[in-house]
């Protein structure tokens, strides 16, 4: 219990954080910034990881913790290389 | 190694994640900002291989590569105009790791109970807990998974963009909630039943499909910034089961930055998150139509010879973009217009509605790309003004988003969605293929009006006719 107090404790601040960052940006911004941050979701490739790293001897789980990194590692990559991609095309003419 | 250091790498990871969303807000870090967040998940990554007790690197190593090969081949070749559906895909693959980690978790559990058990007793945490978020973390990431691969469908025009709606859907919609709530209590109760579990997994997938089909294309922006929250959401989730500090901070960093500029772009349309999730916007209804339809609108016609001269002897021409900008691959052909006209003399401004295009901001990434300066691009509310004292409203593949039926129609479906007054210039130019209605289904009154001229042809082919004919006469 104290531990998962502990975790929504953490939960509930990054989610103000979250909330907060959001406010203040430039509608221009919008789509780099939903693929910037749809980059940051694949976090869950830590959690992928873990999962193949404890798999030991068991197949199954080794299978689905190598797709899960497969799957965490596209939305990564792809999401920070798509989203450098649009801000590179963001500089005022002239300044090239 | 030291799990302090581990867990003092997620806390650099996490501050980096911050900073870097922060900076992603401003044109001129946003770059620096982008980089900043991938080192932060460069660092959680790499804490991560010194936390896990073994390493078995055929696994790690050609996940990683085979990840990197499809994500990076992809994002380097996707087009500019298909960028909305590509976010879509990547958002969806999050969404099925979040629900293949709770799986794996869940058969961790299986293979050894004792060896499980013991360890959650460490972690003061408990199995009921543990099981609760894995059904949460797997539902919301199979719901994203599919409801991704559904939106990039309807963008793609490989499903149909209408909404598709059916008798009795919100009744079904209902009864697979309560099946869903059903099976995870049978399945928390007693997490050996692999039938509830599978029942769960099934429904989640299911109900992405469900959930996004009857949304009309029109509004797949906000079901993919939805989509995305929803990802961040399922990694949360998916930090609870594990009781990992980095996925968690990082997943409602994402779900609630998501949840809110999903809320911008409703705003941005005049619409409730609830309107666009379950109102079938955009199907049309025969009853509802608005009065003229498309046939009984006399419209005027205009070279796009006579349209360029048009524009040459005005002192100012608005341009507005779309979709159809988009589709036409047309925004460097705009650029060069635009140079021409400011050759000439011609004050030349660019008004961007905050939902035109398949994504707000997609109209921006599309001109920034062809080059033209940011400070000539205007939002609605800045340049909305303008337009009375306008000469030229150029209007090219935009629809609903210049449609004054908005304003006064109030049978129309768009009725109260805030739009750009076009038809307060003393000329509007709508550049369109053909008469066909626009993205949301419905005809557009401005074709019909006193001052507006249609120029018909593929919007490319006109604006570079445009850009000969100012040449020819310079």
């Amino acid at each position: 219990m104290e531990q998962l107090i502990g975790l929504i404790f953490i939960a509930v601040l990054a989610t103000f954080a979250g909330a907060e960052l959001i406010g203040k940006i430039p509608p221009q911004l919008h789509t780099p910034l939903m693929s910037g941050s749809n980059a940051i979701s694949g976090i869950t490739i830590v959690g992928a990881l873990l999962a193949v790293g404890a798999s030991g001897d068991d197949k199954l789980l080794a299978i689905l913790g190598f797709c899960a990194i497969v799957f965490g590692t596209i939305n990564v990559v792809g999401g920070y290389l798509v989203t450098d991609r649009m801000l590179k095309m963001f500089k005022k003419k002239g300044s090239k | 190694m030291n799990s302090n250091f581990i867990l003092i790498s997620y806390i650099v990871s996490a501050i980096l994640f911050i900073l870097g969303i922060k900076r992603l807000g401003k044109v001129n870090t946003a770059r620096q900002g982008n980089f900043l967040s991938a080192v932060g998940m460069l660092i959680a990554i790499i804490a991560t291989l010194f936390k896990m007790d073994a390493i078995p690197l055929e696994w790690v190593i050609g996940g990683i590569a085979l990840g990197t090969l499809i994500g990076a081949i992809t994002a380097i070749r996707v087009a500019m105009t298909s960028m909305p559906e590509m976010v879509a895909i990547f958002n969806g693959f999050g969404g099925g790791a979040s629900a293949l980690v709770a799986s794996a978790e869940l058969f961790k559990y299986l293979n050894g109970k004792e060896v499980y058990l013991a360890e959650l007793t460490k972690n003061n945490s408990d199995l009921t807990t543990t099981m609760i978020t894995i059904v949460l973390s797997v539902i919301i990431g199979s719901l994203t998974f599919t409801g991704s691969f559904i939106a990039w469908g309807k963008l793609q025009g490989k499903i149909s963009g209408q909404p598709i709606t059916y008798p009795g859907q919100n009744i079904i919609n209902l009864l697979i909630l309560v099946g869903v709530i059903i099976a995870a209590y049978f399945f928390v109760m007693n997490p050996e039943n692999m039938t509830a579990f599978y029942v769960i997994v099934g429904i989640g997938l299911l109900l992405g499909v469900l959930s996004v089909i009857p949304i009309g294309g029109a509004d797949m922006p906000v079901v993919i910034s939805l989509l995305n929250s929803y990802s961040g959401i399922a990694a949360a989730a998916t930090g609870f089961v594990l009781g990992n500090q980095a996925l968690i901070v990082s997943g409602a960093l994402v779900g609630a930055s998501g949840i809110f500029l999903t809320n911008i772009m409703c705003k941005g349309m005049n619409r409730s998150l609830a309107n666009v999730l379950f109102s079938a916007f955009g199907k049309v209804d025969a009853t509802k139509t608005s009065p003229k339809s498309a046939e009984e609108i006399s419209i005027k016609e205009m070279s796009a010879e006579n349209a360029a001269y048009t524009m040459q002897s005005a002192e100012s021409v608005i341009i507005v973009p779309g979709y159809g900008m988009a589709v036409a691959q047309a925004q460097h052909e705009v650029r060069k217009l635009a140079d021409e006209l400011e050759k000439g003399g011609v004050n030349v401004k660019f008004a961007v509605h905050p939902v035109a295009g398949r994504m707000p901001g997609h109209m921006n990434v599309l001109l920034a790309e062809a080059n033209i300066s940011y400070d000539k691009l205007f939002d609605m509310d800045e340049i909305n003004d303008d337009f009375a004292g306008t000469d030229v409203a150029l209007i090219i593949g935009a629809n609903d988003v210049v449609n004054p039926a908005a304003r006064h129609d109030e049978s129309s479906p768009i009725y109260g969605m805030p739009i750009l007054n076009v038809d307060y210039a003393k000329t509007t130019f709508v550049l369109k293929r053909s008469m066909n209605p626009g993205f949301a289904g419905i005809s557009n009154e401005l074709f019909g009006y006193e001052n507006n001229y249609m120029v018909f042809g593929d919007a490319k082919a006109t604006v570079s006719q445009f850009v000969e004919t100012l040449k020819e006469e310079a």
